[in-house]
């Protein structure tokens, strides 16, 4: 019974982890349909940025709230930049996307590598965040709860920002109808500027919530992309309702079957079970519906 | 500029061809790593065949350093082809060897296996190396076995690795597995420890060094309460951290490697275990690990290697002071890269006592040449290549260095088929 649990615990944190991933991308793939393969180095950009603070802010704790703002602005910017030099060049064109933006991901790489050494690093983590809080018999680790509220509160803030902001609005309506929207008078290009800014923020977020649970090094994205693409995908593109549904299945599932098997034969049994699950759904969890204008 | 004309009816179907497109990129991405085949070793015996073409006639001689500068492994290589070059440069300041200078010829092995087997190739038939040095992973070993046989040249190989191999060409100077996986579990025995997990990565390392620890528990009366893999670059270790809280072992022998040891130990940390109940004995954490796994992390658990920093010896002080003027003060000095430096001597040795760079010379002259090298003084096996090391277990203190806690009584013969072991039989 405890470790039935532990595990439900161990999902949901797993699952916490992978919606931190891919809320970035489930706004940048999902609501602009732009492949971007240098995500995950948002997502170190993040992480590299929590250990830099904490150089210069001796307090743990503070430092690590500090990094949660100041990793939204590095990665939002990186992204901006990202956008408006190279993206913006290639809408239509997803293959070239795909392409430049996993060269910019391996010359991000090699610039982390350059300025902060190959070896990893390391980020403590605040005394309030170590040890576990008992819980019915359990013992849950504070940094996976920490990190399952900020998912949840990541979540809430950006569906609220898109539902009640102007905004959000605008993001709707560009993604809806790019047409209609722009001839009602919204700045399509500004709108995918800011998107993109949220979306790659967002995984800058991830980056400094991660140096909690794992390694900080120059790889650190590559670990963590191929989950986040499989998180929106099984999700649905253009709906965020479907990336946590899925995120929190995918990391419940894998905890299930690695627990009852080995975590190499879960790994592959999750595979198995999304593209079965692709073929009866290829749309996805949840799909846009909307009607068709053309 | 451009402009963004999307109909609708499409968006939805692009939509999906992007997610496969998408899907499919990404997998590519984690898989490349593995996947490239193995062309390149098969075609490479050449029409030269056994005759070397090594220049001897000089007062120079050419040898190869051969480690990975790029690619995932440049991370450890990097320093083990540092320590390399601090040897030859101590070695040609004293003189050389038999009165000739030593002349780098340094390739990159960039991580692939393929590349090693391309480059050692090179370096035996057209830069004509005496001998190359290098080599990490136990598949660029095994590629570049082939070619160092064919060849007839020697590589000397400076890793800790799972044993059960002995080639004629290749000199090992690093651990095979009594030297410091049976030393491990000796010391867990001798603390009393009667039930032990096992976690590792899911390779060829940790699999063998694990049905070794299997077999030697069996006979040593000590219940293994569970095995846990994790596929390389495995991020979250909740679960198998689950399972070894709920397995009641009193204590883990870690065979990861890289960074899932960071969300191992994060993940062990957080569920309230410590290494004064549950000690944890690792034997791929090294001085430079522990910096980015963090002290906090790991302090006061265990490793078992044959080196560490802290090693009280005139020869360590001076190697570590020597390392230290050359690279830095911040960096330290590991296992791996003492053996390598250690590596570069004992060849000198060999060639010294043969009184030539032959190959067939140095082969009959290895038996017994021995070094006092910064670990203590190291003697070559003829029999096997291996060499005698004295294993240490360590413990890691709160400044990041390990500390000697225990040792084996003197350098420990190398036994890299484990014949010597009654209960390892049927193991090779």
């Amino acid at each position: 019974m405890d470790a039935l649990f532990s595990q439900l615990f161990a999902g949901l944190s797993l699952g916490s982890v992978l919606l931190l991933a891919a809320l970035g991308l489930a706004l940048t793939f999902g609501q602009m349909g732009v492949i971007n393969m240098a995500h995950g180095e948002f997502i170190m950009a993040g992480a590299y940025t929590a250990f830099v603070l904490q150089a210069f802010i001796p307090d743990a704790g503070v430092s690590l709230l500090v990094a949660l703002p100041v990793g939204f602005v590095v990665g939002g910017l990186l992204g901006l930049l990202l956008e408006v030099t190279l993206i913006s060049r290639m809408y239509r064109r997803p293959l070239d996307t795909l392409l430049v933006t996993f060269g910019v991901a391996l010359v991000l790489q090699q610039l982390a590598r350059d300025v902060f050494g190959a070896p990893n690093v390391d980020v403590r983590a605040p005394a309030w965040l170590s040890g576990a809080v008992p819980f019915l018999g359990m013992n849950l680790p504070k940094t996976r709860l920490f990190i399952l509220g900020l998912a949840i509160a990541c979540v809430v803030v950006l569906s609220l920002v898109l539902k009640l902001t102007s905004l959000g609005r605008r993001i709707r309506a560009t993604v809806q109808n790019r047409d209609l929207a722009e001839t009602s008078g919204v700045s399509t290009r500004a709108t995918d500027r800011l998107t993109f800014f949220v979306g790659s923020g967002i995984a800058g977020i991830a980056g400094v919530a991660l140096t909690l649970l794992g390694s900080i090094g120059p790889t650190l994205g590559t670990n963590y992309i191929v989950d986040a693409f499989l998180v929106v995908v099984v999700g649905g593109i253009g709906q965020l309702k479907g990336a946590v549904i899925a995120a929190f299945s995918l990391g419940l599932l894998q905890a299930t079957f690695e627990y009852s098997t080995t975590a190499s034969l879960a790994k592959v049994l999750l595979f198995v079970v999304i593209v079965a699950f692709l073929q009866v759904r290829p749309q996805g969890l949840v799909s846009v519906r909307t009607r068709s204008l053309a | 500029m451009t402009t963004h004309t999307l109909p609708l009816r499409t968006t939805r179907k692009r939509a999906l061809a992007l997610s496969a497109a998408a899907l499919a990129a990404a997998l590519t991405l984690s898989a490349c790593g593995g996947a490239r085949t193995a062309e390149g070793t098969a075609g490479t015996a050449s029409a030269s065949g056994g005759a070397s073409c090594v220049d001897t006639s000089g007062d120079s001689i050419k040898i190869g350093f051969l480690n990975s500068l790029s690619g995932t492994m440049a991370i450890s290589e990097q320093t083990v082809r540092d320590s390399l070059d601090l040897a030859a440069e101590e070695i040609n300041a004293a003189g050389g060897v038999l009165g000739k200078q030593l002349q780098i010829v340094a390739e990159d092995g960039a991580s692939e296996p393929t590349v090693f087997a391309e480059k050692a190739e090179k370096l035996i038939s057209s830069d004509c190396v005496a001998a190359v040095f290098g080599g990490w992973t136990s598949s660029s070993r095994k590629a570049m076995l082939p070619v160092f046989e064919s060849k007839n040249s020697l590589l000397f190989y400076p890793v800790q690795y799972e044993g059960l191999e002995a080639s004629p060409n290749i000199f090992y100077t690093g651990a095979t597995t009594n030297q410091q996986i049976i030393p491990g579990m000796d010391y867990l025995a001798e603390q009393g420890k009667k039930k032990v997990f096992l976690v590792g990565s899911d390779y060829v390392f940790p699999r063998t060094a694990n049905k070794i620890i299997n077999a030697y528990a069996e006979a040593n009366d000590i219940e293994i309460v569970g095995e846990e893999y994790a596929p390389l670059g495995h991020t979250d270790f909740a679960t198998i951290v689950n399972k070894l809280k709920s397995s009641g072992a009193d204590a883990v022998f870690n065979t990861l490697n890289g960074d899932s040891n960071v969300a191992f130990f994060k993940e062990y940390k957080n569920v309230g275990m410590t290494a004064d109940t549950v000690p944890v004995v690792s034997v791929s954490i090294a001085e430079e690990e522990v910096g980015g796994i963090g002290v906090d992390n790991v302090v006061g658990q265990l490793t078992a290697w044959n080196y560490y920093q802290t090693v009280e010896s005139p020869e360590n002080e001076t190697f570590v002071a020597a390392f230290k003027e050359k690279y830095g003060e911040n960096r330290p000095t590991s296992d791996p890269m003492e053996a390598a430096y250690t590596s570069l001597y004992l060849w000198k040795g060999m060639v010294e006592k043969a009184g030539s760079f032959d190959v067939a010379a140095i082969q009959e002259a290895a038996d017994g040449v021995s070094f006092d090298a910064p670990e203590g003084t190291v003697t070559v096996n003829g029999d096997n290549h291996h060499i005698a090391k004295t294993a240490y277990i360590g413990e890691i203190g709160p400044d990041g260095l390990i500390y000697s806690i225990w040792e084996s009584d003197g350098p420990i013969e190398p036994d890299p088929f484990l014949e010597g072991y009654d209960w390892a039989e049927g193991l090779s």
